[in-house]
């Protein structure tokens, strides 16, 4: 092979000799080695598998692939079989003899390490007919969990840089047109038309000749991170998009702006720049046409207020990420006041797949107003927990029970939180919503990045509240005095309705602050800061009541409203609440029934975590719950003085 | 202490820009756990940039430390899943074992408790890194543990029978 690439021929060249040189063995393991899993001990689940393949003499017909995130982060480690599709699950180092000598020597499934159905307990054998994978629409997750994100060949064999050369090969301006019908809109919360944007940009003057594109993977949504795994399981697409994106508007740079926090992410992109690079798909004359255009990538240092993009480009410029009026578009003044174009990880990987599918294609994905898919991270108290793509317009029951599998445990479902800190909390009535920019905008939310943070009855609805605003408070850039001091005052108001001390007038207060909080700052920072707490009292206002009114917590988070104590009639005097106590709050003795001294309780939970005979209790008002029982040899002793 | 050579070496992989300069102190960070003064005195000589233009983007990035930082570092992922399946609970734990409130350091210089907006592994919440290292599913139990363990206390029987 040539490199660099300098022509199409060339380019579908290089993507056949690739497809010969990665064609898979008999056996293809593809193991998920993205930072969940790799957090559930993948890396060492790997080396196992190396291992043991090597001592088993299958080296050529077995290949390990460690490939990006799967999704389904909750079941990790996993791997999936090739060419069987068998998907085994919560794997460890001990399980990979027996896939081996099960699986790949006498071709079948190893049954305890399979999915099985929550409830029923029936079995599923294929990656493909576990309900959680079944119910997606994967088009920009397509690839991750089966190509090497490190290999660039990889990519290229399974299509890679095709819609780079075919856009290339096409007028700039008919490309914008086609981006334009997609209706592609920005995933990383807005929701602003690209197409729009991109030729805003495009027109703009730029005396020098410079324009930028950028890609804003400053992740900072807290729940939010599948624009993480999109880079860290197919970063070339990213790059693709991005370099379309340059030869569309005539961008001449590109900077990605990535969170520190993500440093697989960052290797993985890096790695796929440089090789970029060497291919010819980055740098001068790319592809041998007139194109000149590279990547450099900068780290973020942890502030959420540079996901704003004017926040994001003084930050690219040295300076403090500190937001300023857009009444002239970046995509005119931008970075280095030259026309910049930013747009979100996800939205650039979607655009290689117009270019190459077509904006007909696209837009027969999801609903009129929003085409396409959208990622969630669905966590929180959901069942599936993990990354899932779905068409626009799905409904948000559909997400939680048909993907997500329902709420953990089986309890009840409370709220469910989209757009981070900028969007709103739920309630059960709107679960048939469909989900998509406008109406999640017109419910009180927003579609954000695309979090859903599922919360079950043990979720304080005032507590979440009060979360987001002292997030946002912590994270306000200061610039704008009613976002710096509205979102305090709020704050504190919160504290006082958690602790009990909340008045009646306080509610209507906040309200007002918020509105204000809303109206008078410049950034969509400060301008959505006031949505969890506008929509939490909108649709759980019951809850304020409650702990306004009656001092009470239903959900039994709030530490100053709940009281901890030990059953006498059920506590089998084992002591272990007792020693954990960081307070020594709890009297007793061997075969003494133990007391908690309410005057040294801290209200940590600790007892209530540690005790496995479900013996502590945590009430508030008439709320209760007791903790759970794990063993069930049940030995009260008789209370004595 | 830093070089010379060392601080040079970072300030040419920057092209001695100061559009660079988040990236280098994050590099100089990396490579001492923190920013000491003299560190950062040298950069603003070099590249030619008021000390206080530093210092403001010192102080306004989370990421960067001011202060030394202890020879472990335990990050607790405040993120909201994280906050829902119980994070405040394990600051607390942590706070009261070491004696610290998030954000400080213990006097030995031995252990930092640090909190973080999100690490995106929010199906492993809640989530600890200690030392880089990520522990997921996180118990009170479990951390108990892991903290102890730092500290060298050995971990007392669970069991009084």
């Amino acid at each position: 092979m040539q490199l660099p690439i300098r022509t199409h021929d060339q380019l579908l060249d290089a993507a056949s000799e690739a497809r010969k040189r990665k064609a898979p063995p008999e056996h293809v393991i593809y193991l998920c080695a993205g930072t969940g899993c790799r957090a559930s001990g993948a890396m060492d689940l790997a080396g196992a598998m190396k291992a043991e393949i090597e001592a088993k003499g299958l080296g050529n017909r077995v290949l390990v692939k460690l490939t990006g995130c799967h999704g389904f982060c909750e079941k990790g480690p996993l791997v999936v079989h090739h060419p069987s599709g068998v998907f085994y699950q919560t794997l460890k180092p001990g399980d990979v003899k027996d896939i081996l000598e099960t699986t790949i020597d006498r071709g079948d499934v190893v049954e305890r390490l399979l999915y099985r159905r929550p409830g029923t307990g029936e079995i599923v054998r294929l990656e493909k007919d576990i309900p959680f994978y079944a119910n997606q629409k994967r088009i920009v997750f397509d690839l991750n969990g089966r190509i090497d994100p490190f290999d660039i060949d990889d990519y290229l064999a399974h299509g890679g840089y095709v819609a780079l050369a075919k856009a290339l090969a096409t007028e700039p301006g008919k490309l914008l047109e086609e981006v334009k019908k997609a209706n592609l809109r920005g995933r990383g919360g807005g929701g602003f038309p690209a197409g729009r944007k991109w030729e805003e940009c495009r027109s703009a003057p730029a005396p020098e000749g410079i324009r930028y594109v950028i890609c804003n993977a400053d992740e900072g949504d807290p729940g939010a991170f599948m624009d993480r795994s999109v880079i860290e399981g197919n970063p070339h697409r990213v790059i693709e998009g991005m370099v379309i994106g340059a030869w569309t508007i005539g961008a001449t740079d590109g900077y990605v702006y990535i969170r520190h926090e993500y440093p697989l992410a960052v290797e993985t992109l890096a790695k796929a720049i440089e090789e970029a690079r060497r291919y010819g798909l980055l740098g001068s004359d790319i592809l041998g046409s007139s194109l000149s255009f590279d990547i450099r990538i900068n780290r973020g240092g942890g502030a959420f207020v540079c996901g704003e993009s004017t926040a994001l480009m003084a930050s690219i410029e040295g300076e403090v990420g500190e937001p300023r009026a857009k009444h002239i578009h970046t995509a005119v003044q931008g970075l280095y006041n030259r026309p910049t174009n930013l747009n979100n990880v996800e939205t650039w990987a979607n655009v290689p797949l117009i270019v190459e599918r077509g904006a007909g294609w696209f837009t027969s994905i999801g609903t009129k107003g929003s085409s396409g898919t959208k990622i969630f991270s669905l966590v929180g108290k959901v069942a599936n927990t993990g990354l899932v793509e779905v068409p626009m317009g799905i409904s948000l029951r559909s997400l939680i029970y048909d993907v997500g599998g329902g709420i953990l445990g089986g309890k009840e479902f409370k709220a469910v939180q989209t757009g981070g800190p900028s969007g709103g909390a739920l309630p059960s009535s709107l679960l048939d919503l469909p989900v998509d920019f406008d109406s999640l905008t017109r419910a009180g939310s927003m579609m954000g990045s695309g979090g859903a943070i599922v919360m079950d009855e043990a979720t304080c609805m005032v507590d979440v509240a009060r979360y987001f605003t002292k997030f946002l408070e912590d994270e306000s850039c200061g610039k704008c005095v009613t976002c710096r001091e509205g979102l305090r005052q709020m704050g504190w108001i919160l504290d006082d309705v958690c602790a009990g001390k909340g008045t009646r007038g306080q509610l209507e207060l906040l309200g007002d602050l918020g509105e204000v909080v809303k109206e008078a700052s410049l950034c969509a920072l400060g301008g959505t800061a006031a949505n969890p707490l506008l929509s939490t009292i909108k649709y759980f206002g019951e809850e304020y009541e409650e702990h306004i009114g009656e001092k009470v917590c239903r959900a039994l988070v709030c530490k100053e409203l709940i009281r901890y104590e030990i059953l006498e009639d059920r506590c089998t005097a084992c002591g272990i609440c007792r020693k954990d106590c960081p307070t020594q709050a709890i009297a007793g003795a061997k075969k003494t029934v133990h007391v908690l001294d309410q005057a040294k309780c801290i209200k940590c939970g600790v007892c209530y975590d540690s005790c496995k005979y479900g013996s502590v209790s945590v009430a508030s008002g008439s709320y209760r719950r007791v903790s759970e029982q794990i063993k069930f040899k049940l030995r009260p002793v008789k209370a004595s003085a | 202490m830093m070089s010379q050579a060392q601080l040079d070496s970072i300030l040419r992989r920057h092209g001695y820009s100061d559009a660079n300069l988040l990236g280098i102190l994050q590099d100089i960070q990396d490579r001492e756990n923190w920013l000491p003064r003299n560190a950062l005195e040298n950069v603003a000589t070099r590249l030619d940039v008021p000390i206080t233009r530093i210092y403001r983007l010192a102080t306004f990035f989370r990421s960067l430390s001011l202060e030394p930082r202890g020879k472990h570092v335990c990050v607790v992922c405040i993120g909201t899943t994280c906050h829902v399946r119980g994070a405040p609970k394990l600051v607390d734990r942590i706070e009261l074992e070491m004696g610290i409130k998030a954000g400080e350091t213990t006097k030995d210089m031995l252990f930092t408790l640090e909190t973080v907006g999100c690490v995106g592994a929010c199906a492993m919440g809640p989530l600890v890194v200690i030392d880089k290292k990520y522990h997921g599913n996180m118990t009170m139990d479990g951390l108990t543990r892991l903290v102890k363990g730092i500290k060298g206390t050995p971990v007392t029987a669970e069991e009084e029978e």
